[in-house]
């Protein structure tokens, strides 16, 4: 009640305004305008409306086609990404030391991929499986396993997947380590003297306790994941066919292969917001999460529990009871 | 249930071959009955929760045995040792509702079902947790989740021991009481061992039937609450149990008297065999000593204040550099800051070298 009121404050969030203004703002609403229209070179643009987004949404067109496929063939990437990254990611952190030096030579060993550039990865990688001097495509070829990623769609997924986890299962890893770091060693003495199994152990105390960090794993790799483009990009190019464009490469072949400018613009916008929503979905589910958990540690016992078990999607990932 | 025999138990962190001043667990051996209600007393770091996590098994001890029943069970794990215990904070698997958390134990122990629910309906409604019990344990209070914590140690009926690791920290003064009431009312009824760890001596006093004191990795005296009162075992149980402690005054005994300064105070015994090179002291509770006015053949002392407590007075004197409680009788006063000092003499034990030295008749 007593708040100060200084409207004279707003002065103060003038300058972010203003480069939030020209750094986004401006540049989005540019993209905006390119939406809207259609150009063939020159400078020279004519009024097209809602028409690419029409077409954008309708997989009858070229652009349709070619933008749901490749958003298929991204959210298929993600999903697979996540179900491997994830639970390795889990068993990593579970079998990391917890005290001693090898902690710290654990976590350099663990951060060496995430320091490595995007293209650098994809070189690394596309050299690594290469038949002829890739030290990996050459000795599967000599075990007399027929891959190769440039000509086959299948091996050209599995290196892009490998490579992904590779490159990011450390990210997962380290925050795991971070949530297990963070249980209190009552909890595993409690666990003992209860008679637990080690799998008891990681369902009753670990696993719940990961709970809001694996959900900051999954948002975050989901988020890279979707918008993934250097790397498969060095790697594949895309190919072979169309097999690993991802819905980034299909936007940059269309508005730097083709320069079609407005589908370009029509299908980053959408791209855009579906990455948007996504997110607006997970900080939704984060912050009710957390909500609850606060409600929880005021509540009287004697307030009703409200159904929020939907709320938690690591239940999803919790096994099944009586398997211990 | 099973009689609990400590052999020559120690216990150092820096390992085996640290000198044993540094042992956090001095060499102990002691006999904890079946069905005995015991609280570990002493200040904090003095070895309890050690003695603890080694009688459980989150420690394997440097030295010694651990007898269940005559059973030596030393190399177990804690899992295969067949024991409970209550942590100083509450430890909830959240996930699980309240009586999920209460069956653990049992559940991991392969207990058939029908006999889990017969135990966790009967802990539930011991621990006047019955309302909750289908209620996921996130939603509670501290003392609440504390009491799911209890229940898990109360829970399996064929346990050695259960073991409470200072259990009512966290939870509030009032209810402190009624939980540890509580705890003593189970005890009576499951027929369990039970050991409470505590650095508080209204606690142990009120919980146990058998007070363990340690100090500094040793256990200096076990015995009834009143044993401990009257006839301390070493200077420090003196100190430590009573509020306030015990006085503790460097002496010269000979016979049946003791000298501090030029002042004789008479003894109820006699002490012609103490050691020799010993360190010589007298200890007397506040209870047994009046203030009262000087008089000749009185220790006379200087007055610093007077502790008004309700029901009983105490003076805080001084007699050169040793600081002295006495009890100061109703319409004491005094005029100078002077008082004289009367000692009874069936309370004044003679301590050589911290410890009890028992006088001949």
């Amino acid at each position: 009640m007593d708040k100060t009121v200084n409207q004279k404050a707003w002065f103060l969030v003038l300058p972010v305004f203003l480069v939030v203004a020209f750094s986004a703002v401006l540049p989005l609403m540019t993209v905006v305008n390119y939406s809207m229209q259609d150009t063939f070179g020159n400078n020279q643009f004519f009024w097209n409306g809602v028409g690419w987004f029409k077409e954008l949404l309708d997989p009858s067109t070229d652009l349709g086609g070619r933008f749901l496929a490749s958003l298929g063939r991204n959210l298929f990437f993600s999903m697979v990404i996540l179900a491997i990254e994830v639970p390795l990611g889990i068993v990593v952190a579970l079998s990391m030391p917890r005290q001693g030096w090898t902690v710290a030579a654990c976590l350099v060993i663990l951060a060496l991929p995430l320091l490595i550039p995007w293209n650098v990865v994809g070189t690394i990688w596309q050299i690594f499986g290469r038949p002829d001097i890739g030290l990996m495509g050459y000795t599967l070829n000599a075990m007399g396993l027929d891959y190769n990623y440039v000509s086959n769609a299948v091996d050209a997924w599995i290196t892009v997947i490998v490579m992904d986890v590779w490159h990011w299962t450390s990210l997962v890893a380290l925050l795991c380590y971070a949530g297990l770091k963070s249980i209190p060693e009552a909890y595993y003495q409690a666990a003992q003297i209860d008679g637990a199994s080690r799998w008891a152990v990681f369902k009753a105390i670990q696993l719940p306790k990961m709970n809001r960090v694996l959900l900051i794993a999954v948002l975050l790799r989901f988020m890279d994941s979707f918008m993934i483009y250097t790397e498969p990009f060095v790697v594949t190019g895309g190919g072979p066919g169309n097999s690993t464009t991802f819905v980034s490469i299909e936007l940059v072949k269309i508005a730097l292969g083709q320069f079609d400018l407005g589908k370009a613009a029509a299908l980053s916008l959408v791209y855009n917001l579906i990455i948007l929503i996504v997110c607006w979905i997970f900080y939704t589910v984060m912050t009710n999460a957390g909500a609850e958990r606060k409600v929880q540690a005021e509540s009287e016992p004697a307030t009703e529990p409200k159904p929020l078990a939907a709320l938690k999607p690591v239940t999803a990932l919790k096994p099944k009871e009586g398997v211990a | 249930m099973a009689r609990i025999d400590l052999v020559d138990l120690a216990h150092s962190y820096g390992g085996n071959d640290a000198p044993q001043e540094s042992f956090a667990l001095k060499p102990v051996t002691m006999t904890w009955r079946q069905g005995g209600a015991y609280a570990l007393l002493g200040p904090s770091g003095c070895g309890k929760t050690t003695l603890l996590n080694v009688i459980s098994g989150i420690i394997t001890p440097s030295r010694g045995k651990i007898l269940f029943d005559g059973q030596d069970i030393t190399p177990l794990s804690t899992q295969k040792r067949n024991i409970a215990q209550v942590f100083q904070f509450p430890v909830i698997y959240d996930t699980m509702t309240v009586g999920q958390n209460l069956a653990f134990p049992l559940k991991n122990r392969g207990v058939p079902k029908a006999e889990i629910d017969k135990r966790v309906a009967e802990i539930g409604r011991l621990l006047d947790l019955e309302p909750y019990l289908n209620r996921k344990a996130t939603r509670l209070t501290a003392d609440a989740k504390q009491k799911i914590s209890l229940g898990r140690g109360l829970v399996r009926s064929d346990v050695a021991a259960v073991l409470f690791d200072e259990p009512l920290t966290v939870i509030d003064p009032e209810l402190k009481w009624q939980l540890r009431s509580k705890l003593k009312a189970l005890h009576r009824e499951l027929d369990l061992t039970m050991i409470y760890v505590t650095h508080d001596q209204t606690e142990a006093l009120t919980f146990a039937d058998t007070v363990v004191v340690m100090h500094d990795g040793r256990v200096v005296q076990s015995g009834t609450p009143a044993e401990l009162f009257d006839k301390p075992a070493h200077t420090f149980v003196g100190y430590f149990i009573g509020s306030p402690g015990m006085n503790i005054l460097p002496a010269e005994v000979r016979g049946r008297e003791a000298r501090i300064g030029g002042n004789v105070i008479a003894l109820n015994r006699s002490y012609d065999n103490l050691p020799a090179g010993a360190k010589i002291e007298i200890g007397v509770r506040p209870e047994f000593v009046d203030a009262v006015a000087p008089a000749p053949g009185l220790l006379s002392a200087k007055i610093d204040r007077i502790d008004d407590l309700g029901r009983i007075r105490f003076a805080r004197v001084r007699i050169g550099e040793a600081k002295i409680a006495a009890r100061a009788p109703a319409g004491f006063t005094s005029a100078d800051g002077t008082a004289g000092l009367r000692f009874d003499p069936a309370h004044v034990h003679v301590y050589a070298d911290s410890l009890l030295v028992e006088g001949a008749a």
